[in-house]
């Protein structure tokens, strides 16, 4: 048949039984005989039993094999969990408990029985063990034993003459037990409601001698004992009013069962028929739950104040400590004080302690106080079929865990993990971006009146930091550099992200070569620019490289022309004059034309002083100079001019070569020199360097507006005319800049002159 | 035991520390963040963080110095969750203010985050 998987107590107690009824141990079982017995003992009805035998296909085989008596034995527990009997269904329905078999009584069974209470926590045993399904096992480990009597998952038949066996076995150790037993052999399903107070009953029933009473005994004594028995506990403790009743389960009673033996809780669990969960509260005793609330309480949906229920049940003469656990347990919403079903969930623990019951760790689900209404005792009603969904044994409560419930008891705690959670602090840094960890991030930098685009972009500052690399580029969104750098100068949330920001920051403006290049800043290759950080740097180097054509990395947008054929020859003749180290600035400086204002100004004058240059040789001049200003805290800047100067000479030399655009450029001479001159002033007013660079961008947007000029021969001509004009133009730019310096430079030998004049006045002092 | 009155010594010289912060800070510490105090002070072995709450109970904690692990972050939701166990313990009308603290729900909440750090 179709394969059948067990779980290790069915195996075990499947196995127990077909030994049990393999009599002759010749691995396959007849019909007859004990199987016989056993399905009868399952208390199926007749056409049940043909069925499931059917369905093993016994009587196919004429025998039961293994397979076919486990799958028979499945049947019958899937049979008396009331669910259709199917083949699907041996597999299909999950926790299923053991099948149970009123079998007849004999010692071999109660061994069985035994071996089954004292092995695990799964009871398997049959005679008369509701066997509580394997989920149980979370309830066990909770508090003690007194915890597992709570759940009962037996199916709703029970086998009423089951416990007439129980009884006479197990050790009388508890009285508990022993009465629940005569209840049970008393009355079976008719009382289930009253299964739950059973063990608080028992005290009471044990009034009756323990033959197995009648249920009229029982019913009759139910109500009015817990009448009395409250109504003593509000006046006088209770343990006196049951010292009057029974004198001898008192002693039993009293002494704290905290740790009651292992086999008394198996027996206890395993004797009692009823599946109904002990701490479920009966109508009655609701009722007297919800009188006694209004004494307190006239009204039903108010609360009780903390204090009164204080007062009210100390007079139980619990123990403070007891006390404040059933009050942590019952108080379901921390408020300090109690509603209806709190309160009922307290008294009815209050009772359950007061009857030796161990207080559970957490609210029994019975006790847990339903969001709805529960005036109506319909609801009680409804919580048995709850507890235990029509036949199929329901699991411990607990482990059931109906949505509900469970979630309502971990409420608090989920909302402090969840407050947990919330309150992680926004400095997970991670070495990957996942798209989570990107939202995250947003959602709190949202926080900072950051845009979208720089979310993402602040989540890249935090993996650089990481992996500390500049393969950024491959990470920045185009565009989002510029708002990276604005937003990294907002950004207050996080040290560590302004901190990665920056250096971001730094690894575009820095040093470092780059692998590709992002859209924005293109790589910079050049160390010696020490102030290649500022901004300005970025913005010149973005619109310069698009210059350049040849060997350049990457070609940003809006790049001014230039005469670019005459600039592309100007590197080919720059690289191999390659004399010191500053040539390869000056080759990579046609990158730097003419944005940058201040080459654009003295690369005029290098036009102009270099005679017989082409445009090439301007434009390299230009280079040249662009190359000084951006190196103004370098301090070989005077080096750099003569070198300049030598470079424009040997320019010179090689440019004529190439090109034949002559240029009358003989004025160029002496402009060098207030170049030189303007360089060293420069280099002494460097505060009033960017005043100087503003100034000469208006150089720069004159030179850019310049036409590129073919090469052709033919248009030398016009070309010298309009470099002329061009010339002409810069010229009047730079007098007038020229004129500005100079005033600068009055003003501030007025300032020497003054400060010379305080030391000097000073002086006098030092020398006293 | 000895390793006990070390932590009660360690303890009770950093309330001196918590003093002088909370006289520090002034007036204006109705915001919840001023109630996490920081690291008190650093021993060779250990970290003493404190907490202290609107109504002038104080937390503290001592961390062993050995785990770096432990962020600031994480010390703040510890204080927090002892805090809030804190206010459920107190709604207890069975507790009186100022006894030891027998709940087993603090305890075990107590103990998790214990376990959870370590």
């Amino acid at each position: 048949m179709e394969g059948l998987t067990l779980s290790d107590a069915e195996q075990k107690y499947y196995s127990d039984l077909f030994s049990y009824c393999d009599i002759e141990s010749t691995k396959k079982v007849v019909v007859n005989g004990r199987v016989l017995e056993l399905f009868r003992a399952a208390q199926l009805p007749n056409d049940v039993v043909l069925q499931i035998m059917e369905l093993c296909g016994a009587t196919r085989l004429g025998y039961f094999g293994r397979s076919q008596f486990y799958i028979a034995l499945k049947l019958v527990a899937v049979a008396q969990s009331g669910f259709p009997l199917r083949v699907e269904s041996i597999n299909t329905v999950k926790d299923l408990p053991l099948p149970r078999f009123v079998a007849s009584k004999n010692e071999q069974e109660s061994r069985h029985a035994a071996s089954y209470s004292s092995d695990s926590e799964n009871q398997g045993s049959y005679s008369g063990v509701i066997p509580p399904p394997p989920g149980r096992g979370q309830v066990k480990k909770g508090s003690i034993s007194h915890d597992t009597v709570q759940p009962r998952a037996s199916a709703d038949q029970q086998e009423p003459a089951s416990p007439i066996v129980s009884p006479q076995q197990s050790p009388p150790t508890s009285p508990h037990t022993w009465r629940k037993h005569n209840r049970h052999s008393s009355g079976g399903n008719s009382e289930r409601p009253l299964a739950g107070p059973g063990p608080f009953w028992s005290p009471f029933g044990e009034a009756q001698s323990g033959s197995s009473a009648g249920d009229a005994v029982w019913s009759g004594h139910s109500p009015p004992p817990p009448q009395e028995n409250w109504v003593s506990f509000a006046d006088t403790p209770p343990t006196s009013s049951l010292l009057t009743m029974h004198p001898a389960s008192v002693q039993d009673q009293t002494t704290v069962r905290t740790v009651a033996s292992a086999t008394t809780a198996n027996e206890i669990r395993r004797q009692s028929s009823s599946y109904d969960d002990p701490w479920k509260i009966t109508d009655e005793q609701r009722q007297y739950y919800i009188n006694q609330f209004k004494t307190i309480q006239p009204d039903l949906n108010g609360f009780i104040p903390g204090s009164a229920a204080k007062e009210f049940f100390t007079k139980s003469k619990l123990p403070i400590l007891e006390l404040s656990h059933i009050w942590e347990l019952s108080d379901f919403d921390k408020d300090g004080a109690l509603t209806l079903d709190e309160f009922c969930a307290a008294f009815h623990l209050v009772v359950a302690r007061k009857n030796g019951y161990d207080l559970p760790e957490k609210l029994p689900e019975s006790l847990m106080p339903k969001l709805i209404d529960l005036e109506d005792a319909a609801d009680v009603g409804d919580q048995p079929g709850e507890v235990g969904y029509s036949g199929s044994p329901a699991e411990a409560p607990p482990s059931k865990s109906p949505s509900m419930p469970s979630l309502n008891q971990t409420w608090p705690e989920l909302n402090q993990s969840s407050e947990d959670t919330a309150i992680v602090h926004p400095v997970p840094i991670r070495m990957t971006p996942s798209k989570i960890h990107m939202q995250e991030m947003e959602l709190k930098r949202t926080s900072s009146d950051h845009t979208n685009p720089t979310s993402p972009l602040l989540v890249k500052p935090s993996d650089l930091s990481e992996e500390n690399k500049i393969n950024s580029a491959v990470k920045f969104a185009s565009g989002n550099t510029v708002d990276g750098y604005s937003s990294s100068d907002s950004f207050t949330s996080d040290p560590e992200q302004i901190g990665s920001n920056v250096t971001r920051q730094r690894s575009h403006s820095g040093t470092s070569p780059d692998n590709t290049a992002p859209p924005p800043p293109p790589p910079r290759p050049q160390p010696s620019h020490s102030r290649s950080s500022s901004l300005d740097m970025n913005r010149t180097f973005t619109v310069t490289t698009g210059q350049q054509q040849a060997g350049v990395v990457a070609q940003p947008p809006a790049v001014p022309p230039r005469p670019q054929p005459s600039q592309a020859s100007g590197p080919v003749v720059h690289r191999p004059v390659d004399a010191d180290g500053l040539m390869t600035h000056t080759s990579t400086s046609p990158q730097q034309i003419p944005e940058q204002p201040n080459f654009a100004d003295f690369s005029q004058f290098e036009v102009l002083a270099a005679s017989n240059v082409n445009e090439e040789q301007d434009n390299e001049a230009e280079k040249h100079a662009e190359v000084l200003p951006v190196e103004k805290a370098s301090d070989p800047a005077s080096s750099l001019r003569v070198a300049k100067a030598d470079s424009k000479t040997e320019e010179k030399a090689a440019a004529s070569v190439p090109a034949n655009v002559s240029k009358g450029t003989a004025p160029l001479a002496p402009p060098p020199k207030p170049v030189r001159r303007r360089l060293k002033s420069e280099d002494e007013l460097r505060p009033d360097v960017d005043e100087h660079t503003q100034k000469t961008g208006v150089l720069a947007a004159v030179l850019a507006s310049q036409p590129s000029i073919p090469r052709s021969v033919g248009k030398d001509k016009k070309a010298i005319q309009a470099s002329i004009r061009r010339n002409k133009e810069t010229n009047t730019v730079l007098a007038r800049l020229n004129s500005e310096l100079q005033q600068q430079l009055k003003d501030v030998l007025e300032e020497r002159i003054s400060l010379e004049v305080q030391l000097e006045q000073l002086r006098p002092f030092s020398h006293l | 035991m000895e390793n006990e009155l070390k932590f009660h010594y360690m303890v009770h010289t950093s309330l001196d520390v918590v003093d002088e912060k909370i006289s520090a800070m002034g007036k204006a510490l109705v915001d919840q963040r001023e109630l996490y105090l920081g690291l008190l002070y650093p021993t060779e072995d250990y970290k003493v963080y404190g907490y202290v709450t609107n109504s002038k109970v104080k937390f503290v904690m001592v961390v062993d110095s050995s785990n770096t692990a432990l962020r600031d972050n994480e010390i703040r939701s510890m204080f927090r969750k002892l805090h809030n166990s804190y206010t459920d313990v107190m709604c207890n009308p069975f507790y009186n203010p100022g006894d030891r603290i027998q709940s087993r729900v603090f305890d075990n909440m107590v103990t998790s985050m214990m376990i959870q750090v370590c």
